[in-house]
């Protein structure tokens, strides 16, 4: 009886088997009844969760690079804020998920805030009446607080910042995430695939050694299947305020975001150049598209949001139907067509 | 493995690309050139730099029945290079790991590597207080770690998270030889207007704040970037410039601290 028992266990396909209940060796298995129903196939019950609190919004991007300091989270809060003051009427959220180094609150100006608990989630922090913030940095009482966290505590907080922030009604969720291909992206692609990711927008800076970890960035999207929407270039050229002079602070001495994106096939959406006016306004908080509105950084980065390209981009990646043809250059299929 | 290494440095930054990688690979060089046997440990799994930055990226680890053989970056092995970088089949691989794989990816770097009889084993980190750094100082609690050289670069989005990187030291007891500031300030080569592109002074005041040592500033150069300049010592190149002087420095307050 014993051994029986011991070589239906080998042998058991697992519950999330197709074959769960059907096979010879669940023939005299106490749980034969149980596993052959197709209502025990359920999906993990935090996927479900978070399906469930994102699934009303409409575009979910997630901002990446495998190179830290090369701009993730100053594009993200541009991007977040353009599109929040060009249209009054939609609602857009960022979430941060890098938890050893959160930079969010201090570049969108809310250091010091707190989150609030209400029995539909936590309240995220609202930088304007259309614009929202959750991060880590928020539940730190000291700002010299270290999170010296494993994965798994990491991907804990990382899910309940997914299924348990009352964001409200969201058109726009902007995920900044740190370097790296590994817990937090992993989780973040594993629990948003499922709420349907409209995609990714890689960030860059043009020399060589950030490239070659924005490459495993790039191939860490094709393994998980996260659709790219497109690659920035960030401080690719200076211009000195004195004389005007160009200088490349990080020479493309291997061509760059440009000759990586027709390497790899992703399309190149746009290069910031690098203006230390910038810098300061993410230091101190300020809102860059109105300080320094004609920084050519500014005026560039919108321009991209503002793309039809850009626009039709996220349009066709939030229709899941086209998820299967991840590899597809859409931009190209689309101007064919027409 | 490591009861042979004399000395062990780590190179911190609780914030990515400030140029940890270059650092480390810049003061190994350095001390390789004042004649010491140097080891270069990379346990930036997710994005290792070393291979590229040392101009080694087509070579190969080998094993030998005592355990991994590192890589050489000279013709004397007096510097011995490890990296994950040296295990990927193609250099646009990811390395899509959870942590407690990543761990033991380290571990065995720690305890598996043939270092043989080194002065100095400097380890380079991934940006971050997390499953790297916390596997590095559990497993340097039996080997004596000299101290960490804490990376910044003077704007306070970075300090922030450095700020963060210290305390993480502060509580797992590792000593910080001292902070230096990259990315200080850019030369116009047109005008030779300085300018401040990512603020400036916030290495020094971070260190003032947090009672450690300021050891020194390094200016933006492009030229620590050209390619000819891989797997050199800039000390050795361009012994005039503001940059080999910052390094020196740096290169002072480790082997400073050896004679203490």
């Amino acid at each position: 009886m014993l051994q029986n028992f011991i070589f239906n266990y080998i042998d058991c396909p697992g519950i999330q088997s197709k074959n769960a209940g059907k096979v010879s060796t669940c023939a005299g298995c106490p749980n034969q009844s149980v596993c052959s129903l197709s209502s025990t196939k359920l999906a993990n019950p935090e996927i479900v969760l978070v399906h469930k609190r994102l699934s009303l919004v409409k575009y979910k991007i997630i901002i990446l690079s495998g190179k830290g300091g090369v701009g993730k989270s100053t594009i993200t809060s541009l991007i977040s804020r353009t599109i929040a003051s060009e249209n009054e009427n939609k609602n857009v959220a960022i979430l941060d998920i890098d938890i050893c180094g959160p930079s969010q609150p201090r570049v969108l100006g809310a250091l010091g805030e707190q989150v609030h608990q209400s029995a539909s989630g936590w309240s995220p922090v609202y930088i304007e009446d259309n614009l929202s913030l959750m991060s880590i940095g928020f539940l730190l009482n000291n700002s010299s607080d270290a999170i010296i966290w494993r994965g798994p505590k990491k991907n804990g907080i990382i899910k309940q910042f997914l299924s348990e922030v009352d964001w409200g009604s969201l058109d726009y969720l902007i995920l900044d995430t740190p370097p790296g291909t590994s817990d937090e992206h992993m989780s973040a692609a594993t629990y948003l695939k499922e709420a349907d990711i409209t995609g990714a927008i890689i960030v860059t800076t043009p020399q060589e050694v950030a490239l070659i970890d924005v490459r495993k960035e790039i191939d860490f999207c094709k393994k998980v299947n996260i659709p790219i929407l497109g690659l920035i270039e960030n401080m690719n050229i200076f211009i000195c305020p004195k004389c005007k002079n160009s200088a490349e602070i990080f020479p493309a001495l291997t061509g760059g975001a440009k000759q990586m994106s027709e390497d790899l096939n992703v399309e190149l959406l746009g290069c910031l150049p690098l203006d230390p006016l910038l810098a300061r306004c993410c230091d101190e908080g300020k809102n860059a598209l109105i300080e320094i509105p004609n920084s050519p950084a500014i005026l560039i980065l919108k321009t991209i949001v503002q793309s039809n390209n850009f626009q039709l981009y996220i349009f066709l990646f939030s229709v899941s139907s086209l998820y299967k043809f991840n590899n597809i250059n859409y931009l190209k299929l689309y101007q064919e067509y027409f | 493995m490591l009861e042979s290494v004399k000395h062990v440095f780590l190179v911190l930054s609780g914030k990515g690309g400030v140029g940890k990688s270059t650092v480390s690979s810049q003061v190994a060089l350095a001390l390789k050139e004042s004649g010491f046997k140097v080891g270069l440990l990379d346990i930036d799994l997710c994005g290792p730099s070393i291979p590229y930055l040392l101009d080694l990226e087509v070579e190969d680890v080998h094993q030998s029945s005592e355990g991994w053989v590192p890589v050489f970056a000279d013709s004397e092995q007096k510097l011995a290079v490890m990296s994950i970088g040296f295990l990927l089949k193609n250099r646009n691989d990811s390395i899509v790991w959870r942590g407690p794989k990543k761990t033991s990816m380290i571990k065995q770097f720690l305890t598996d590597v043939v270092w043989q009889d080194i002065d100095y084993l400097i380890i380079d980190t991934p940006p971050g207080t997390s499953d790297e750094h916390i596997t590095v100082m559990e497993n340097l609690r039996n080997v004596k770690c000299d101290g960490a050289i804490v990376i910044t670069t003077p704007q306070a989005v970075s300090v922030d998270d450095v700020l963060k990187e210290i305390t993480f030291c502060r509580k797992t007891g590792i000593p910080i030889v001292g902070i230096v500031e990259n990315m200080s300030g850019f030369v116009c080569p047109s005008c030779s207007e300085c300018t401040n592109i990512f603020s400036s002074n916030g290495g020094v005041s971070l260190s003032e704040m947090v009672n450690v040592p300021f050891i020194t500033k390094v200016p933006i150069d492009p030229t620590i970037g050209k390619l000819e300049l891989r797997g050199h010592s800039i000390l050795k190149m361009y012994p005039d410039s503001e940059m080999s002087k910052a390094f020196s420095k740096i290169v002072l307050e480790i082997t400073k601290s050896k004679e203490a």
